[in-house]
């Protein structure tokens, strides 16, 4: 036993020393995606944009005259291993930058790993906002750029009167119902004209909640349904609506967590007309857009698709490279006070630009689900600057974020106090 | 809401220029219309928009039919080259293009075109408005879809064109269906009360939801408050008694959203009122340290009242009074006290009925699930209920089985045939595995079950990495045929979709051969003698290692048909097995060991029992899962042996 | 009577020097304390497979000894680190909340204070009161006292239960499977007030120990994991050299005939399933501070599984090969699915360990319990020459699933 460990030891010994020989002749970035586990669908894509973009950076003659280094780690979809990978990204490959993570949990997970040594972490992924960490940018969309604009769309275009809200059992939309219930309520919906319900991950048994919302309309109003129910869940889901003959003109449903990707699960000719939300759709149509679809399937094949997320990594690491070249060094503080107010164009069209509470403007658009997978795009707005803490819940609705002037992300705004440097997590 | 939005909207339209030219000047072309107000057409607002249509229906052109059907079906679109609207249809090469009067305007590629995309709200009041055209239209398909719309959005001003064409409707279907709008129409919107009163008794004792939809909003109430003594209008539903009907809070809350009282002192408040009086260090002569607990600021706040520094805050005492001065009420929003009390016995009157429909639904719901369950457990009540085996690996055979269907889809892209090949197919290949896995491992372990657990769950976490490596982590498609789309619909309440039925189908079909062959046949003769004493049936001649072998694959094979079921009707991933391995083995004891029937029994509760869970707090099935399971665990301690136990021999140990 | 207790088992003292060595040789070679070779995300590592080791004799104490294989001590570790989790994060909020409240004009009251807290750590699930369990989470010792009771009791309750009505062998892996999942399945809600999916976060942070470098707490998490893994070693030695460790082994090996005997099975069973709860318990509450977040797919059934492939992989029954299955098979794991493995070229196909390594865990695992039942540790018989007959697979004793070739030898 003695020797297995000191074989061990001999081994990390290696590991870290090998490690401290590559001398800073390059700039590291980190990957920090899970390439194995139940998220690994999701996220490899994302190690493969990272990779497509350093590679297209390190043609471009690099940064600062440096090379990129992409160094690629596996958390596995284990929540705690995030934090620890996000560590040894920091101390032992002592990377200038990480780009990563996809739950709210694993997010959660990292935060105090990258306050402490502090790091800089862009987060791709629409969230629940309620968060503002001086290390982290928010390239995804906060609740007011996706979920509060589907509900507008449902108020405004669709009149729907009655909501039901479904979600799956985790934070995301534990937070986004949350937001939406004093939203709508705001907007003068009933208490009782708002159906929550929530399901375990990878619920399969639908019948009796389709049957819910089908009974919702006894009453006479208009029923729409907004769905955060995430991953394989949906197709279950969808499944059950399309069996039920509910029509999207009946009852429509607005999806945020459903994109190309969960569709290509199922078939669509029946739920053709139901909705999703995004900041990106790969049927936009632009000039832009078409350019990077031909480059990422040149990169990474033909049949792979683009979405919102990597439309996110493709805006952060854009503006993560300006803001290196503007402070002229990769140190972290520089490139963050660098970042703010740095403009790059969207590719769906409009400017992405980087406000002090470190989210994005960003433009929403609501597309319709077509026959065969992709979506019509049947609203767009302009871009709509990221808010860090919701205004539509009383705790949140005096908290500000501004790293810029007020050198805090929970800032309230009554008091005129920080109410925290670090974030909560 | 809507409805009242387009007749709204109508009104307007007679007092709008567009709209009086489409009304006088004679011949102003659909063409002209569209290009008047092209920016709201091009970008559409289902706010907004409404005038438009309402010009362009009321033309009078014959094209303008023709172009809302095609804007609606998103066959408008804008020629980039010159921003000329244009109707397409799909040719070859792009598209055929038509000028909006109809002309022939040759043909363009598909990038020339910016389609125009109404959005759904954009699409129904457009369909609103075809209504009065297609009512009578020829073709039976547009006036059933006129009849949908009609259904979907019911509006006053579509009530005389539809009766107007009830006359000329020549199909059955389509007739009965007119007549029953027609009450429902009338039930809501008709000017003479009688009419009303009568449209809402003919529907008595029926169930439809589209009834309940119409009468529902006639009985919605809204709570009124005023001084004691003072007189309601409107047509009161009933009064509020503080106390009993409304609590305390309630009442008051009431008063001071209608400004009939003043709102109450929030801590907030208080505390802000303190922080704003603070005089050296105090608040009226208490010093700020000793303000760190709610009675000392409420002393603070007294002495200030006192002091006259700070507004009177009202007392529980004098907030008990005001609602006592008050009287509250809750008004029919609809006036007439006739058509409620009418609408009110038709809805009475199918309660009793509608409950036990909801309950009716609910236990086919049930009976589904366990259906499901049975489905997933019933290999296992072969494997470890005959022959003692724990088989962790019997939710990746579940899932071989889905993904066989799935690959078998691949190779046949009829859906119908696929599913003939791949039901036979998906048995052969799990049957396989099981073989070969109980002759490789199981054979060895027959002395130890707790290591077969064990070893079985080594070859259930390689087989689903297996499955990982192969089809990717992303669910995968199991389409099922079409005639298994869509659900059996008894009324608006009960309904069950087929896919479900076909489970259950499957099920029983399962039952019976399990049945069959255990006590029909010789294999299940040999099988019960093996399980009961395998050195006696040895001794007899039958050969226990053939026989443990064909019991196993049997019981696999069962495994993977029961997949592809569940693909069909949920989703093929590598982790399916996972979801349904736990609740089967606790289907299995449940029920009572050894005994198919005991299975039954245990999938049969299990499906009920979470159903019922579901059914008491719909908001949240994570909790009805975790109840079952407890409740299950509970049962077990009291009944070691399941529901239906074997007794004596056969129990074995 | 330690004198004889450790003499007669000097492996005893051999795995307490060993451990030892190996907690002086990582301090040495730490970044807080010494020449900085090994770097403090591998020392966190380090310090958690300890508590794992630790969870594992657990393991071996229930299932390698007293043969009740339980399906569910993962839960209890879970719960442990729950237990301590709580009263981290309300430490640590609590911090921060009295600093924003001391800015305003007023003195905070309890109550503003609780409010606070409550928003703080529940305002990201979209609630902000403080449910009930979270009553002792305030005070670091009672938090404490709930690592051992809330983990004992349920142990208890549960284990009474089950053992009452005889629930045994398979049937009891069943429903111990079920007791976790229910248990995860529980907190996943968000209505459990744990905070659901999100779990604990942030627990690296100690309280009071803002000052304190990550790199040293790391280096004292690991004396204390290494600590609690040598106490424990000794005491379940203790446990299963005596009197009683006879008993649970008579236990396992044929129950009816103890029963028969006069001895109290289930009195027995529950005093080795309460007390291996509590171990477990405690290590996890070693563990999460170090990993930094617990959440409820920590209690997933999987996860109690992987404890028994551990277990058996080091091999049952001796208490030094639970420890080496587990440390070696969580190491290998993190090691060949944190993709550092190289990739194996076969020429024809690359082999990639990510994608691999479940496979062959799965396949070894299914090897170990078919070929070599007693584990690595069966390797340590052959060194020492030990050679038991060949019994082509036959059991020795009355009990088909007993291995018990080396007590026979006694």
């Amino acid at each position: 036993m003695s020797k297995f460990k000191g074989a061990l030891l001999a081994s990390a010994i290696a590991m870290t020393a090998g490690q401290a020989i590559a001398q800073d002749e390059t700039i590291k970035v980190g990957v920090l995606h899970s390439l194995s586990g139940s998220m690994a669908i999701s996220e490899t894509t994302l190690k493969d944009v990272m990779l497509m973009l350093i590679e297209e950076q390190n043609a471009k003659g690099g940064v600062l005259g440096k090379q990129l280094e992409a160094v690629v780690v596996d958390p596995a979809s284990d929540w705690p291993l995030f934090a620890e990978k996000a560590r040894e990204l920091m101390t032992v490959s002592n990377v200038d930058v990480m780009f990563g993570c996809w739950t709210s949990v694993s997010r959660k997970s990292v935060l105090p790993v990258i306050e402490e040594l502090n790091g800089l972490l862009f987060y791709p992924v629409q969230y629940e906002g309620e968060e503002s960490s001086k290390n982290v940018f928010y390239t995804g969309a906060a609740p007011n750029q996706q979920a509060i604009p589907a509900t507008d769309y449902f108020l405004e275009e669709l009149g729907v009167e009655k909501f039901a809200l479904l979600g799956t059992d985790y934070v995301y939309p534990r937070t986004t119902n949350n937001i939406l219930d004093s939203y709508l309520k705001s907007k003068g919906i009933a208490e009782s004209d708002i159906f929550v319900n929530y399901t375990p991950f990878g619920h399969s048994d639908w019948s009796k909640i389709v049957a819910d919302v089908v009974a919702l309309g006894a009453d006479g109003k208009k029923v729409g349904v907004i769905s955060t129910i995430n991953g394989d869940a949906n197709i279950g889901f969808y499944k059950e609506l399309a069996a039920a003959g509910i029509s999207a003109d009946d009852i429509p449903v607005v999806a945020f967590s459903v994109g190309e990707e969960e569709l290509s699960g199922l078939d669509t000719s029946n739920l053709v007309g139901h909705l999703a939300a995004w900041n990106y759709f790969q049927s936009a149509e632009s000039d832009l857009n078409s350019e990077w679809i031909a480059k990422w399937k040149a990169f990474a094949g033909e049949n792979r698709v683009f979405n919102d997320p990597m439309e996110a990594h493709v805006i952060g690491f854009n503006l993560w490279v300006q803001a290196v070249e503007k402070a002229g060094t990769t140190d972290v503080d520089a490139v963050r006070e660098a970042m703010y107010g740095l403009e790059t164009p969207n590719l769906t069209g409009g400017i992405a630009k980087m406000l002090p509470n470190h989210h994005l403007t960003k433009p929403v658009l609501i597309g319709e689900i077509r026959a065969d997978g992709q979506f019509d795009i049947v609203s767009s707005t302009e871009p709509v600057p990221g808010d860090a803490w919701t205004d539509f819940l009383p705790e949140s609705a005096v908290l500000e974020a501004d790293w810029a002037e007020l050198d805090c992300g929970m800032y309230n705004t009554e008091t005129k106090t920080c109410v925290q440097i670090k974030s909560n997590y | 809401m809507r409805a009242a939005l387009v007749a709204l909207l109508c009104l307007l339209l007679l007092l709008m220029p567009v709209a009086s030219h489409a009304q006088t000047a004679s011949p102003v072309t659909a063409a002209a219309i569209v290009e008047d107000n092209r920016a709201q057409i091009e970008k559409p607002s289902r706010q907004t928009i409404g005038p438009v249509i309402a010009a362009l229906a009321a033309s009078g052109d014959p094209q303008a039919v023709m172009i809302l059907q095609a804007w609606a079906n998103r066959g408008l679109g804008l020629r980039k080259s010159d921003g000329a609207f244009v109707l397409l249809s799909e040719a070859p090469e792009g598209y055929a293009l038509r000028g909006l009067d109809g002309s022939d305007a040759g043909t363009a590629p598909r990038a020339e075109i910016t389609e125009l995309r109404p959005n759904a709200g954009v699409r129904g009041i457009i369909a609103n408005a075809l209504v009065q055209f297609q009512l009578s239209d020829p073709d039976r398909a547009r006036r059933a879809e006129a009849l949908t719309t009609i259904a979907r959005d019911p509006a006053p001003e579509l009530l005389t064109p539809l009766r107007a064409s009830i006359e000329a409707e020549t199909d059955p279907a389509l007739r009965a269906q007119k007549d029953r709008l027609n009450r429902l129409l009338t039930l809501r919107f008709d000017p003479d009360a009688a009419a009303r009163i009568a449209a809402i008794e003919s529907f008595s004792g029926d169930l439809g939801l589209d009834l309940r939809a119409a009468l529902n909003p006639l009985l919605a109430t809204t709570r009124r408050a005023a001084p004691e003594g003072a007189a309601f209008d409107g047509n009161i539903a009933r009064t509020l008694e503080p106390g009993d009907d409304l609590t305390e809070t309630e009442a008051y809350d009431s008063l001071v959203a209608a400004g009939l009282a003043p709102p109450r002192l929030t801590t907030a408040e208080l505390k802000a009122s303190l922080a704003a009086n603070i005089v050296d260090g105090a608040v009226a002569g208490i010093p700020l340290a000793d303000l760190n607990t709610q009675a000392a600021r409420n002393r603070a706040y007294t002495a200030l009242e006192v002091a006259g520094t700070v507004p009177v805050a009202a007392t529980d005492e004098e907030v008990t009074q005001i609602v006592a001065s008050h009287q509250f009420v809750e008004t029919y929003a609809e006036p007439d006290p006739a058509i409620t009390t009418a609408a009110q016995e038709v809805l009475a009157g199918i309660e009793i009925k509608l409950g036990a429909m909801q309950t009716a639904d609910l236990a086919l719901d049930a009976l589904s699930l366990a259906s499901i369950y049975f489905l997933a457990a019933i290999g296992l009540a072969i494997t470890f209920g005959v022959m003692r085996v724990i088989n962790m690996a019997h939710g990746e055979f579940i899932m071989m089985g889905a993904y066989t269907g799935y690959v078998v889809q691949l190779f046949i892209p009829n859906y119908t045939l696929s599913l003939i090949v791949a039901l036979p197919l998906a048995f052969l290949v799990t049957f396989a595995a099981g073989v070969a896995m109980e002759r490789l491992v199981i054979r060895h372990l027959y002395k130890r079950p707790l290591e077969t657990l064990l070893a079985t769950f080594g070859i259930s976490i390689a087989l689903q990495q297996l499955a990982k490596n192969i089809f990717g982590t992303q669910a995968r498609p199991l389409t099922s045929p079409a005639w298994l789309d869509g659900a059996l619909t008894f009324n608006d309440i009960v309904s069950i979709s087929y896919i479900r039925v076909g489970i259950f189908v499957l099920a029983i079909l399962f039952l019976m051969v399990f049945l069959w062959l255990m006590k029909r046949t010789r294999l299940g003769l040999e099988v019960r003698a093996v399980t009961q004493n395998p050195s006696m049936a040895a001794s007899m001649g039958i050969n226990p290692d053939r026989i443990n072998m064909l019991t196993f694959g049997l019981g696999s094979g069962i495994a993977g048909i029961a997949g592809i079921a569940i693909g069909l009707f949920a989703k093929v991933t590598s982790e399916l097995g996972n979801d349904y391995i736990v609740q089967s083995f606790m289907t299995v004891v449940v029920g009572g060991v050894g005994n198919i029937w005991g299975t039954l029994a245990g999938a049969l509760m299990i499906g009920t029992l979470q159903k019922g869970i579901e059914w008491f707090n719909p908001s949240n099935t994570l909790a009805a899962q975790t109840y079952m399971i407890l409740f299950i665990i509970l049962f077990i301690q009291f009944r070691p042996r399941g529901i239906i136990a074997l007794k004596g021999r056969a129990a074995g140990d | 009577m330690t004198r004889t207790f450790l003499a007669r088992n000097p492996s005893v003292l051999w795995f307490l020097l060993l451990l030892s060595l190996f907690t002086l040789g990582v301090t040495l070679l730490s970044e807080a304390y010494g020449l900085a070779l090994i770097s403090t995300s591998f020392i966190k590592t380090l310090g958690k497979t300890l508590c794992l080791c630790l969870a594992a004799l657990a393991m071996d104490l229930i299932w390698g000894y007293a043969g009740i294989l339980s399906l569910g001590h993962m839960a209890f570790f879970a719960l442990g680190g729950y237990m301590i989790g709580m009263w981290l994060m309300y430490a640590r909020t609590e911090a921060i909340v009295i600093t924003a409240l001391s800015n305003e004009a007023l003195p905070a009251t309890a109550q503003e204070i609780q409010n606070g807290i409550a928003a703080q750590i529940f305002g990201v699930v979209g609630a902000s009161e403080l449910p009930g369990v979270w009553v002792f989470a305030h005070s670091l010792p009672l938090q404490l006292l709930l690592v051992v009771l809330v983990p004992g009791l349920l142990a208890l309750i549960f284990g009474w239960l089950a053992f009452r009505s005889r629930v045994t062998g398979v049937y009891l892996s069943i429903l111990t499977q079920a007791m976790t999942l229910a248990l995860a399945l529980y907190l996943f809600q968000n209505d459990s007030g744990l905070r659901g999916n999100n779990g604990l976060s942030g627990l690296q942070n100690i309280p009071g120990l803002d000052a304190v470098s990550q790199d040293r707490i790391s280096v004292w998490f690991l004396w204390a994991s290494a600590a609690a893994l040598g106490l424990g070693y000794l005491l379940v030695a203790w446990v299963v050299s005596g009197k009683f460790g006879s008993v649970i082994r008579a236990i396992r090996d044929d129950e009816a005939r103890v029963r028969f005997l006069g001895y109290s099975v289930e009195g027995y069973k529950l005093f080795v399933f309460t007390l291996t709860a509590i171990i477990a318990a405690i290590a996890g509450a070693l563990y999460y501070p170090q990993a930094g977040i617990i959440n409820p797919a920590e209690l997933a059934p999987i996860a109690s599984i992987y404890l028994a492939v551990w277990v058996a992989i080091g091999g049952r029954g001796r208490l030094y090969g639970a420890v080496i299955g587990a440390a070696l098979v969580s190491l290998l794991s993190s090691w060949f699915t944190g993709g550092r493995a190289p990739s194996l070229n076969l020429g024809f196909y690359t082999v990639n360990w990510v994608d691999w390594w479940l496979i062959l865990l799965g396949l070894t695992f299914v090897c170990v319990t078919l070929f070599a039942p007693k584990g690595i540790g069966g390797l340590f018989d052959l060194w020492q020459g030990l050679r038991h007959p060949d019994r082509k697979g036959a059991a020795l004793g009355p009990d088909d699933g007993a291995l018990l070739e080396k007590e026979a030898k006694e």
